[in-house]
């Protein structure tokens, strides 16, 4: 059976004011001092390193939590370090209003599930998201439930290719699929 | 249907149907990898492919520009790693001394226009100055793209932004690159790829096409064209690809998801102010907020037209006390430029700090970094906390940027 969901306690990326933040880039996500590091296993630790109020990230996070975040999430560099230090992390998926295309495209290449919903402002402003809920995710489906609140939402679902590559893994074993 | 410009680049490099939303296999042109990047490429190579030929080393290149000459020992390693790669696959490997990948594709005739790009730098699209699909990638894409030569692409809407009226110098390309981030944000033409018309951009040198070509990665898009081409411009491309210059232009029944007005009738010069590249002001607004620092350089102003502006302003005048102007151009080739016709000379003699090609303080690894307190102007492209330092980086023009290191505050030409 392929996984086509995903359940965990969520981490909503707001500011002080309570609002989602947006345009978080990748210089917050995983700054550039340590852009040298090529070992995955080594990343975890600067996730979201450089992002006010959310430094201590690394430490909160526990393996098969969800990040929310704000719109064009992951501005900025093509760094590929900014999606994998959240699969050191173990993190489970990201949902956003909108990522960048650059930082979409190495997360779905690297079978790490980013999910667009563009109900994400409101929920959040209406608290019917909130760090600390659990929370059900349908890939295929798109539907989206909140464990802790009783609430349904919806979200884009995977699109073929970023399910297929999903499926496969990576990018390379989609590759492999066809002969390349 | 008619087609837009990167509608027709796609196509011209896929046997599938290319229409906005559609996923296409695409051939790239060229294929490259920076020392940032480039060794995450290797590792992934030899741990997928290991043994296994490149798609074509003559399509791949490695351009080191972020930490060049290395001045860690990480990156030390981590540009031998790339290095030694090479030599085995016999790719060719643009070093420390070349400066930045882009530009130097671009010189050596490997940029093409009509022709596709990819490399880890996320201003890859920058070679939309020239009529070329460049786009930036992770490592995981570009060391596919090393073995086979070809990715998957999500082809984007297009959307035509027209930029009416005209300005006159000292307003420069920056300014026009920093007021059309002030109107159009990060949410207009996002995730889409944005073709500019209009008279003040047909006029654009090279230089200034890539200024607004750049920044189109600070707007959120996939990629800007400027499909009217003057003479100059024309000119300066044929010289680098040494080949006739015939770029695609959209169709007359083309289709655009939305097309966006901008007026720049007697734009003055502008100024992003931290933390955001869209945050952008006239000048005048932020005179006399006092400066630490001044950085010339980086993608976005490294021709050799950015510092001749400068210099102009600089010739018999001297930097603040105080004040650091940090001197970084594009490439080798525009260092010999400014060096052959007297710029470096003047910048020198004004007080200025020269330093070898390469992307500046973009990243840490090259010159431009702030410290806690430190207020910088850059012609740099991104000014996001924390980005370049603790400190405050406003982002301009090079004469701005020129200006306001001969006053020890932010200031326009014309306050001298």
């Amino acid at each position: 059976m392929e996984t086509r969901s995903h359940r965990g306690r969520i981490w909503v990326l707001t500011d002080k004011s309570g609002k989602l933040i947006e345009d978080v880039d990748t210089d917050q996500i995983f700054h550039n001092a340590f852009l040298h590091i090529t070992e995955l296993a080594e990343m975890g630790p600067y996730a979201l390193g450089n992002l006010e109020g959310w430094k201590d990230f690394p430490e909160k996070a526990r393996p098969g939590d969800i990040v929310v975040a704000g719109r064009n999430f992951g501005a900025g560099s093509s760094r590929q370090q900014a999606v994998d230090c959240f699969i050191a992390l173990k993190v489970g998926l990201i949902l956003a209003p909108s990522f960048s295309s650059i930082y979409f495209r190495n997360a779905v290449n690297s079978g790490f599930p980013v999910l667009r919903c563009g109900e994400l402002d409101e929920l959040s402003a209406v608290r019917k998201l909130e760090s600390g809920d659990e929370v059900e995710v349908d890939f295929l489906s798109g539907k989206g439930f909140n464990v802790s609140k009783n609430g349904t939402f919806s979200l884009e679902p995977m699109s073929a290719v970023q399910r297929d590559i999903f499926h496969k893994g990576n990018l390379f074993a989609f590759g492999r699929s066809f002969g390349r | 249907m008619g087609k837009t410009v990167i509608e027709k680049i796609i196509q011209s490099h896929t046997a599938d149907e290319v229409a906005p939303g559609k996923i296409v296999w695409m051939d790239l042109d060229i294929r490259s990898a920076r020392d940032f990047g480039g060794p995450n490429v290797v590792k992934n190579y030899e741990r997928e492919y290991g043994g296994m030929p490149l798609a074509d080393p003559a399509k791949t290149f490695f351009t080191f520009d972020l930490c060049a000459p290395a001045c860690s020992l990480k990156y030390a390693d981590n540009q031998q790693v790339c290095r030694d790669f090479a030599r085995k696959n016999g790719v060719e490997v643009y070093d420390v001394d070349s400066g930045i990948g882009t530009h130097v594709l671009m010189e050596e005739g490997l940029a093409r226009t009509n022709g596709t790009v990819v490399g880890t730098d996320s201003h890859m699209n920058i070679l939309g100055a020239l009529g070329a699909f460049g786009q930036g990638m992770g490592d995981v894409d570009i060391t596919f793209a090393f073995r086979t030569g070809r990715t998957w692409f999500e082809v984007p809407e297009s959307v035509k932004v027209i930029v009416k009226g005209a300005y006159r110098k000292p307003t420069s390309a920056k300014d026009l690159t920093l007021y059309l981030l002030k109107i159009l944000g990060t949410k207009k033409i996002a995730l889409r790829s944005a073709e500019f018309t209009g008279p003040s951009v047909a006029a654009l040198s090279l230089a200034g096409r890539l200024t607004l070509c750049s920044m189109v990665t600070e707007m959120a898009g996939i990629s800007g064209f400027l499909p009217e081409f003057g003479p100059d411009a024309r000119k300066e491309i044929e010289i680098c690809s040494k080949r006739p210059f015939s770029p695609f232009s959209s169709d007359g029944d083309a289709s655009y998801a939305e097309t966006i007005e901008v007026d720049v009738q007697d734009l003055p010069p502008q100024v992003a102010t931290p933390p955001s590249p869209t945050h952008v002001r006239p000048v005048a607004e932020l005179s006399g907020t006092k400066i630490d620092s001044g950085f010339i350089g980086s993608c976005t102003n490294g021709r050799f037209e950015d510092f001749a502006e400068a210099a102009r302003l600089l010739k018999g005048r001297r930097v603040k006390k105080g004040v650091m102007l940090k001197i970084v151009p594009a490439t080798r080739r525009v260092y010999e430029e400014l060096l052959a016709k007297g710029v470096l000379q003047t910048l020198f003699e004004a007080g200025a700090i020269i330093v070898n090609s390469g992307c500046g303080g973009c990243a840490e690894g090259h010159v431009g970094l702030t410290g806690k307190g430190e207020v910088q102007i850059s012609t740099g492209n991104r000014n996001f906390p924390g980005k370049q330092g603790k400190g405050q980086t406003y982002l301009a023009g090079p004469a701005v940027v020129a200006a306001s290191c001969i006053l020890g505050h932010i200031a326009g030409p014309e306050d001298l």
